[in-house]
């Protein structure tokens, strides 16, 4: 497989500019995980530890094999919005007695484990990562149930303190979206029990370990699982507890009898492991793990996973604040491969969208690289490519810097419309897993057809420099103003194009925050924003994470020539 | 034989074991003699079994039932076509009837005759006839049955030494302060002389408290000729065993070495002694009293073959050579004339050696057989070791690891040496006394020359070195940076990631090490640049993984580059540095509860055997008393209560064997009503 020849001048002004930008972001990032790993912040940390007790980080990082790797998925949920940056929840795929696992929980330094809608989101795309990538599921259990005040515990990412009126208004907008984010409706609710017994069924063990309370519908959680390890002293796990108790039957029900760890394992049968302390029932979570006689489906790594040639320090000064300054994706694919090793598909064709062969961790890839907008070539190229992996059982990544297909009389009726829906039918009906990274734009239509979250995709990440978004805020800001001014017209009316110019001015700025990769990743939009530096790493554990699965294409048709 | 036909030894036997027993193959195989070696059943891994050309089992466990059985050991030398036989020291080397059936056996017998075994074998004899000699000896009373023993004592008056006529190596040996001890001592050196030697016969002497131990190395041919080779001192004693040797003695000077040396040659004249032998004498000032000839190559003979010198005149030329005394003694049983006189021999510098055992210098030497885990000697230094990495010590025999031994211009420079080589020597694995070695070896008084017997009870040098400091915080770093990279390259799944990679900020890696009874908690993070931020205690580092591979690793350490080696035991890391060794174990990160220690619960100090239980279950006890009572190394240990409360548990039975650690007894803390 032929070496990249890179032709990064990091010398060149951009280049450093963009460097300045991306370590000012990355700066910003580092800040912003801080914060998440401060969980409920300090004081409440103290609470937590004089109460013999840990937080959700510790208790991951003590179920985890020593020294080995963690991938915290969105780790900044939240950020921005009236809940803990983190939302107090983590969820990751790590590594216990060398089986990869999705291992998630609810952080009881955070508001007592409060569910809110963008962890009860992370939850279950915990359980979406188990799924789809057959990952042995292990649940921390310990929550106080919905959140109901809607947020304001301690919060991370603003620049300044909010006024009183401010702290107001965010309180009532966080109830609002609290309630309407964690349940539409109460009928709606409750998948998460139906997803855990569903993982079971497909015979992906599922692990929980009960740091404290799970009353009501979170008995469930226990319930459903395969292995239920209870801690002394600290799970009480029951549909109602005393004060529900009190006011359904008048029972007056002590709390260990009714609920406790001891009578769980020694009378209901509901819990399986009696653990004497935290340590001791992540030591027993260890121990259910190791038993579980895991094989992973899809092959192991194939291919030689020497590091890339050129250095991924390099990925900081390729993208900067300006997306409309092109770079070649190729220079992406030199720092991220196996040796810098790519073998390129159809490079004279379709050249703005770069095709071809490499392995990441000697995992064995295809990988699609927007160079420009995507025309009809590249989009045929592009729906080829992706069916011959399908073909031989490759996964797919797609480094997206991409402000959509042509647009264009011309483009209409050489049919890029039609091309575009080859390029959506191919990326849909592909059933390797897809990985995406989004390194510069990612708008409208060029979103789906390089793999968007919506499409089935296994893991996504965000380069700090990212954008998401329908159109570019720029674009989206000027088509918002054709539009008025020609219904101004259709009516007669004058058009103020003063007031236009400040709402233009106001749109834009609200979109180009919008569209901004860490309001996405704060949505959990996206897996995680993460350091381009650690993208083959990333991509590399992604990869391997899918290999718990079968890594198979589909077999529906033969390749379409284009 | 006629004496003056050369008739070489082609195959020689070893009656024994261990080092001695390697180094007597080293020699012959250098003087291109064949060996072969016997060996008892736990001897079966030992090196001396396979450097041996040809190793024939005992089969036996004991002592009694191997090495010390004549017909096993004949029997062997007949099956092998073996023409000669190197007893070495201990065992049967001093064994009157074994060397007269070598002899009538048609072997050579590579030491004295059988009759001048005979007749120093019985220490009250041999005085005796020394004494015709004119050389000075101790008043001494045999203690036969029914013998006044008190009166005894006192007619030689306290301290008075209880000593095994047969005996040797300590065993057998009580010093008596007063009266009242006298009974038990008896009893006891009585009990320990039957079980080593078949021999119980015992006698009094006089016990000189700080004397010097000093003894004459002696070579003899077959035709008279008989020279010393100077003395050695091995004043550096506990348990009655010797631990530190020297040669020449800081003790004497030129004339009093004539004197004394004149003195040994008498004596072996007396006796018409040939091969190598020693004669002891105890040193006091310039008087000195004759102890005993020992009719065998002694444990110590190496500081005499580093110091001695043969001048010679060959071809015109002065020559300078090292004597071997194996060799010598092979030359002489082969029936050479020793072809020197004492006027070519002399002295050059100054030798210590050292002897490392397994025993335990916090409980009074207490024997600590085990696995030597790990065993690699340092340069600048003589080993005369019967060890490998992995060798056992069993509880069968003598647990002396190795001896070591330096050579320097002087006597300073030699134990700056030694103590150097110790500590920089890797034996890991079980308890033993380097450190103890190396205290005593840069302690003033030592260094002073001031060693006599009691020198241990006087200047009592460190029994233990606990690594302190930055020297402990880089062992500590050692093991945890080993373990860590370990761990990455046996990980089944994702091994080809850095090591703790995290993409959001997770808590650092934590573990906690125990040195001793301090907890030392550590905490690292790996760095994007692939160095690790770490803290040790309150010492915070930065640390570069240079290498570390295959028990090895590499460490730049805040700009300091250190090499270590660390390997596993258990739960333990030994690790070994410049600074020396260090096991450190590493505290489980999820305990099992209750697993941890067995409250009340005692354990074996060693591996043995239960002599008797003297409680059972139920019965109330107080602080102090007798439990049980275990026999290990042929010694007797007692386990009494630590505290008063009831026993609740018994797990062994007299005659139980019963590993070190073992649980013995369970006892449940009550105050005695």
């Amino acid at each position: 497989m032929p070496v990249l020849q890179s032709r990064l001048d990091t010398r060149a002004e951009q280049y450093q500019k963009n460097r300045q930008e991306m370590f000012a972001k990355l700066e910003l990032l580092d800040e912003l995980y801080e914060q998440a790993a401060q969980g409920g912040g300090e004081e409440a940390m103290a609470r937590l530890k004089s109460r013999e007790k840990m937080p959700v980080r510790e208790r991951v990082a003590h179920v985890l094999d020593p020294d080995s790797p963690f991938l915290e998925i969105s780790p900044l949920a939240a950020w921005h919005s009236h809940f803990t940056i983190g939302s107090g929840f983590t969820v990751g795929v790590g590594v216990i007695e060398d089986v990869e696992c999705v291992i998630l929980g609810h952080d009881p330094s955070v508001q007592a484990g409060a569910m809110n809608h963008f962890n009860s989101k992370k939850l279950m795309r915990g359980l979406e990562i188990a799924r789809e990538n057959r990952l042995p599921y292990v649940q921390f259990v310990e929550s106080a149930g919905a959140d109901l005040r809607g947020g304001g515990g301690r919060r991370g990412g603003e620049r300044k303190p909010m006024t009183p009126e401010e702290e107001r208004l965010a309180f009532e907008r966080g109830v609002a979206e609290s309630l309407r984010g964690s349940t539409g409706h109460f009928a709606e609710s409750g998948r998460l029990f139906y997803e855990i017994t569903e993982l079971s069924k497909m015979r992906i063990p599922t692990i929980s370990v009960v740091f404290g309370v799970s009353t009501a519908g979170g008995a469930y959680q226990p319930g459903m699982s395969d292995y239920n390890i209870f801690i002394r002293g600290r799970s009480r796990v029951s549909l109602g507890g005393p004060p529900l108790v009190k006011m359904a039957t008048g029972e007056d029900a002590d709390g260990e009898e009714l609920s406790g760890a001891e009578m769980h394992t020694t009378i209901s049968g509901l819990g399986d492991y009696l653990a004497e302390s935290e340590l001791d029932g992540i030591r027993m979570c260890r121990e259910v793990v190791r038993h579980l006689n895991w094989r992973k489906l899809g092959p192991g790594p194939s291919m030689p996973a020497d590091p890339p040639v050129y250095d991924p320090d390099e990925l900081i000064g390729l993208v900067g604040e300006d997306l409309t300054i092109p770079f070649d994706m190729r220079e992406a694919i030199a720092r991220i491969a196996d040796g810098s090793r790519f073998e390129e598909f159809k490079p004279l064709y379709g050249p703005t969208l770069v095709c071809g062969w490499a392995s990441i961790h000697g995992y064995p890839i295809g990988i699609l690289g927007n160079n420009g907008v995507l025309m009809s070539e590249s989009a045929e190229k592009a729906s080829q490519f992706i069916q011959l992996c399908n073909q031989i059982d490759v996964p797919l990544l797609f480094l997206h810097n991409i402000t959509g297909y042509i647009v264009g009389t011309d483009f209409e009726q050489r049919g890029i419309t039609k091309n575009g829906s080859k390029m959506i039918n191919a990326v849909s009906n592909s059933t390797v897993p897809h990985i995406i990274v989004i390194c510069g734009a990612s708008y409208g239509a060029g979103n789906f057809g390089m793999s968007g979250r919506a499409y089935g995709t296994r893991f996504s990440y965000t380069w700090p420099t990212a954008k998401i978004a329908v159109m570019g805020p720029k674009q989206q800001a000027g088509v918002m103003t054709i539009v008025q001014r020609a219904a101004a017209q259709r009516r007669g009316l004058d058009f103020d194009e003063e007031a236009n110019a400040k709402r233009v001015e106001q749109v834009e700025y609200q979109l180009e925050e919008q569209s901004k990769g860490l309001f996405a990743t704060s949505r959990v939009a996206d897996d995680g924003m993460i350091d381009p530096r650690d993208t083959r790493d990333i991509i590399g554990m992604s990869l391997s994470a899918c290999h718990n699965n079968e890594v198979l294409g589909t077999k529906e048709f033969g390749t379409w020539r284009m | 034989m006629p004496n003056d036909v050369i008739q070489p030894i082609r195959r020689l036997l070893i009656a024994n074991r261990g080092e001695i027993a390697r180094r007597i193959i080293r020699t012959a195989h250098d003087s291109g003699v064949g060996t072969v070696a016997v060996y008892a059943d736990g001897d079966v891994g030992a090196p001396f079994v396979t450097e041996a050309d040809t190793a024939i089992a005992l089969n036996g466990r004991t002592s009694a039932d191997t090495y010390l059985n004549v017909d096993k050991v004949l029997a062997a030398c007949e099956r092998t076509g073996a023409d000669a036989v190197h007893p070495g020291y201990g065992f049967l080397s001093e064994n009157t009837a074994f060397a007269d059936a070598v002899d009538k056996a048609g072997m050579r017998w590579v030491g004295p005759s059988a009759a001048a075994i005979a007749a120093m074998g019985d220490k009250l004899s041999a005085k005796r006839i020394i004494e015709e000699a004119t050389v000075p000896t101790l008043p001494a009373i045999e203690l036969k049955a029914g013998e006044d023993l008190g009166a005894a004592a006192e007619q030689i008056g306290y301290p008075v030494l209880v000593k095994a006529s047969a005996g040797g190596g300590g065993r057998g040996m009580r010093v008596v302060e007063s009266s009242a001890e006298l009974e038990e001592a008896v009893a006891g050196a009585r009990r320990e002389a039957g079980a080593a030697f078949g021999d119980d016969t015992l006698f009094l002497e006089r016990w000189v408290t700080s004397a010097r131990h000093v003894e004459i190395q002696i070579l003899g041919d077959n035709f008279g000729n008989v020279v010393h080779l100077f003395e050695r001192e091995c004043s550096i004693q506990r348990r009655h065993q010797k631990i530190i040797e020297e040669a020449p003695s800081p003790a004497l000077d030129d004339a009093l070495r004539a004197r004394m040396g004149e003195a040994a040659v008498a004596a072996a004249r007396q006796i018409g002694y040939s091969s190598a032998g020693t004669v002891e004498f105890l040193l006091d000032g310039q008087d000195f009293w004759f102890l005993e000839v020992n009719t065998r190559l002694q444990v110590e003979h190496p500081v005499t073959e580093e110091v001695v010198r043969l001048s010679r005149t060959a071809m015109g030329r002065q020559m300078v050579a090292r004597l071997d005394l194996v060799r010598e003694q092979l030359r002489i049983a082969e029936g050479e004339a020793l072809g020197y006189t004492q006027a070519d021999l002399g002295l050059d510098g100054h030798a210590i050696e050292a002897r490392l055992y397994a025993e335990d210098p916090d409980r009074d030497f207490l024997p600590a057989p085990g696995t030597v885990v790990e065993w690699s000697p340092a340069p600048g230094a003589r080993f005369d070791s019967g060890v490998e990495s992995g060798s056992q010590v069993s509880q069968e025999f003598d647990p002396m690891i190795a001896k070591v031994i330096a050579h320097a211009p002087t006597r300073r420079e030699a134990a700056a040496k030694l103590a150097r080589a110790l500590e920089q020597t890797r034996l890991q694995g079980l308890r033993n006394n380097r450190d103890f070695l190396v205290a005593t070896l840069r302690h003033p008084a030592f260094i002073a020359g001031d060693t006599t017997t009691d020198f241990i009870e006087r200047a009592s040098p460190d029994r233990k070195r606990e690594l302190a400091g930055q020297d402990l915080a880089d062992a500590i770093t050692a093991a945890a940076m080993y373990a860590q990279a370990k761990r990455r390259a046996l990980a089944k799944t994702l091994n080809g990631f850095p090591s703790g990679w995290h993409n959001s900020r997770m808590p650092p890696e934590r573990t906690t090490y125990r040195i001793g009874d301090d907890e030392i908690p550590v905490e690292y993070r790996s760095l994007r640049n692939g160095s690790f931020a770490m803290r040790v205690g309150e010492d915070e580092r930065s640390v570069v993984v240079c290498g570390s591979e295959r028990g090895e690793v590499d460490l730049e350490i805040d700009g300091r580059r250190v090499q270590m080696s660390v390997s596993a035991l258990g739960e333990n890391w030994l690790v070994h540095g410049p600074a020396g060794d260090a096991e450190i174990e590493e505290l489980p990160r999820l305990p099992v509860p209750g697993a941890l220690d067995i409250k009340g619960g005692l354990t074996a100090p060693m591996p043995g055997n239960v002599l008797a239980t003297h409680v059972g279950v139920g019965d109330r006890v107080s602080a102090g008393q007798l439990l049980l009572v275990l026999e290990a190394m042929k010694m007797q240990h007692r386990i009494t209560a630590p505290f008063d409360g009831s026993v609740t548990e018994l797990h062994v039975a007299e005659g139980d064997q019963v590993d070190n650690g073992a649980l013995l007894v369970m006892l449940e803390e009550q105050d005695v009503v």
